[in-house]
């Protein structure tokens, strides 16, 4: 019987480059003034 | 070009968080962003490895743990083993990858994003504004002319360097009421865009006070995103956001909004994406209410509703003895949003929009939000701070537009030997460039840390004193947002 359920494997995302490219929108521009929140900006690459 | 980022090198620490919400049993593995519900054994099991950071635990443990909840043993011991096998999967404990900084950017950081304050006023006097009902705190209301903010337009275009995606956000005070200047400069924006082949993407951030037909259509015509700000309910919009006679302003801007995503939300509409945003205090910790009331009766489905930050002593600060109330409102949110899932015309909130299986890169999250290194504030009178959050404040002030002339020939084209950095003052600049999340202490540990990306510096040291400090409140919200994410994920990640 199985007792863990994985929903989301491991994924970390590496740019292809090898390096950051910045071209992503920053945080405050969108809807967060006061509460900074990264992980939800969309990655330019993937648009 | 010169890189200025401190050759450091990161290896944090592994964190598995474990956690129960909603009667569902998760753990996160932060490191690689792996998933997994668990049963209530899995649950018990998975604590004890927490608790010797991975390793396995000596057999007495699992003994106890049998006796103790009344496992059978051999059960004990298979969920064990299906532990050590994600172990070595690496889908639980997985190591910390090691990053070298300078690997964030190909070149140093460039600016790229900015926050342009069209005018510092506003036709509201909300009692948590941060900028002082508009003045920040200066005592003096004033415009952004348009040769000011033409340059400060320029200097964006000049310090973004290669960077091809620049955002500029409207900002105030309140922007409509110079909205002479927002078209101009609007234009101005569309033009540089076509000439340096860049694309300069729009914001505005309005109360909605002033937001007329006429300015909904060239809002819709061209900017790309727009922040409408109402906090919720009438009596707690009210309450909190009054004109300058001190009437409450629900009424006027709840019609506006309304009219206005209608046309936002049309079919033929050039641009859709929209935030409507509030902030609640400990005034309405009951704040779900207000996502709800924004989504029912407004009819908005883009919510972003933030916890306010406010000196202690203001009366609707956010204290920690407030944080279980706040942290049950996010779970019944969560739920909530959940349940609108299941709808044609689901509800988006803001801080719970996370992509589990992409989003920004690993040195975005590490870079956290750009403050002074990828984004600024330009104010009325050309100065440039590292965000909104820092403007009137001396000791961070970066430069001004107006000495672009230092940099820029009468052709707009940068002097030889010249960059745009020159007009910034290098010590203000590097304190921002070298903020990164690993160099905090608190988020060490933290599973949460790849969300909030070391979260504001600004809260930080208002609270702290300290650019690097931890602001509890904030840290915490965060934290539980993150669990509502992930919670939220468990659905759509199975399906």
């Amino acid at each position: 019987m199985k007792h863990i359920k994985t929903v989301q494997t491991a994924c970390v995302k590496i740019p292809v480059s090898g390096k950051a490219c910045g071209e992503c929108q920053t945080s405050c521009q969108s809807a967060c003034k006061t509460s900074c929140t990264v992980a939800n900006q969309k990655c330019e690459s993937d648009r | 070009m010169e890189n200025i980022l401190s050759s450091l090198f990161y290896g944090g620490t592994f964190v598995v968080h474990v956690f129960q919400m909603k009667g569902k049993k998760i753990a996160y593995d932060s490191e690689v962003a792996s998933i997994h519900e668990l049963d209530d054994l899995a649950y018990d099991v998975l604590r004890l490895f927490v608790e010797m950071s991975g390793s396995t635990p000596p057999m007495k443990e699992f003994q106890n743990l049998a006796q103790e909840k009344a496992y059978e043993f051999s059960e004990v011991l298979a969920c064990r083993d299906e532990l050590i096998g994600l172990i070595s999967q690496g889908q639980l404990f997985a190591p910390c990858q090691p990053f070298e900084y300078q690997d964030l950017y190909p070149e140093e950081p460039a600016i790229k994003a900015m926050c342009l304050h069209i005018c510092h006023d506003c036709n509201l006097r909300c009692k948590y504004c941060f900028a002082g009902t508009g003045d920040f705190g200066t005592g003096k209301r004033s415009m952004l002319d348009l040769e000011t903010g033409k340059k400060a337009i320029d200097f964006l275009l000049a310090a973004s360097g290669n960077r091809h995606h620049l955002d500029v956000d409207f900002f105030g005070g309140e922007p409509l009421m110079n909205w002479p200047v927002v078209v101009s400069l609007t234009e101005y924006c569309e033009r540089k865009s076509r000439e340096s082949g860049k694309e300069i993407r729009l914001t505005i951030t309005t109360n909605a006070v002033m937001l007329d037909e006429d300015k909904t259509k060239f809002i819709n015509d061209h900017m790309k995103n727009c922040v409408l700000s109402i906090d919720g309910r009438p009596e707690v919009h009210d309450k909190m956001r009054p004109g300058i006679g001190g009437s409450g302003s629900y009424e006027r801007v709840f019609s506006r909004i309304k009219s206005f995503l209608l046309a936002r939300n049309a079919e033929d509409a050039k641009y859709h994406e929209h935030y409507v945003r509030g902030t609640f205090t400990r005034e309405n910790l009951d704040f779900s209410l207000d996502v709800i009331h924004l989504a029912e009766v407004l009819g908005a489905r883009q919510i972003s509703v933030e916890p306010v930050v406010a000196e202690s002593g203001s009366g609707y600060d956010i204290r920690l003895s407030d944080l279980p109330q706040i942290e049950k409102e996010y779970e019944d949110l969560a739920e909530y949003i959940s349940k609108t899932r299941e709808q044609k015309d689901p509800v988006h909130f803001f801080h719970f929009i996370m992509d589990m299986k992409g989003g920004p890169c690993v040195y975005k999250r590490l870079k956290g939000c750009g403050v002074g290194a990828e984004y600024c504030a330009v104010t009325p009178t050309g100065d440039i701070y590292p965000c909104h959050q820092f403007v009137g404040e001396e000791k961070y002030l970066m430069g001004n537009v107006h000495n672009l002339e230092q940099i820029l020939d009468e052709n707009g084209n940068m002097k030889t030997g010249k960059k745009a950095t020159d007009i910034l003052s290098p010590d203000v600049r590097k304190t921002f460039i070298d903020r990164l999340m690993p160099n905090k202490e608190a988020c060490k540990a933290c599973f949460a840390r790849y969300n909030c990306g070391g979260g504001c510096p600004a809260n930080s040291v208002h609270a702290t004193g300290d650019l690097d400090g931890m602001y509890e409140v904030g840290c915490r919200l965060a934290k539980k947002r993150m669990e509502c994410s992930i919670w939220l994920s468990l659905s759509s990640l199975s399906n």
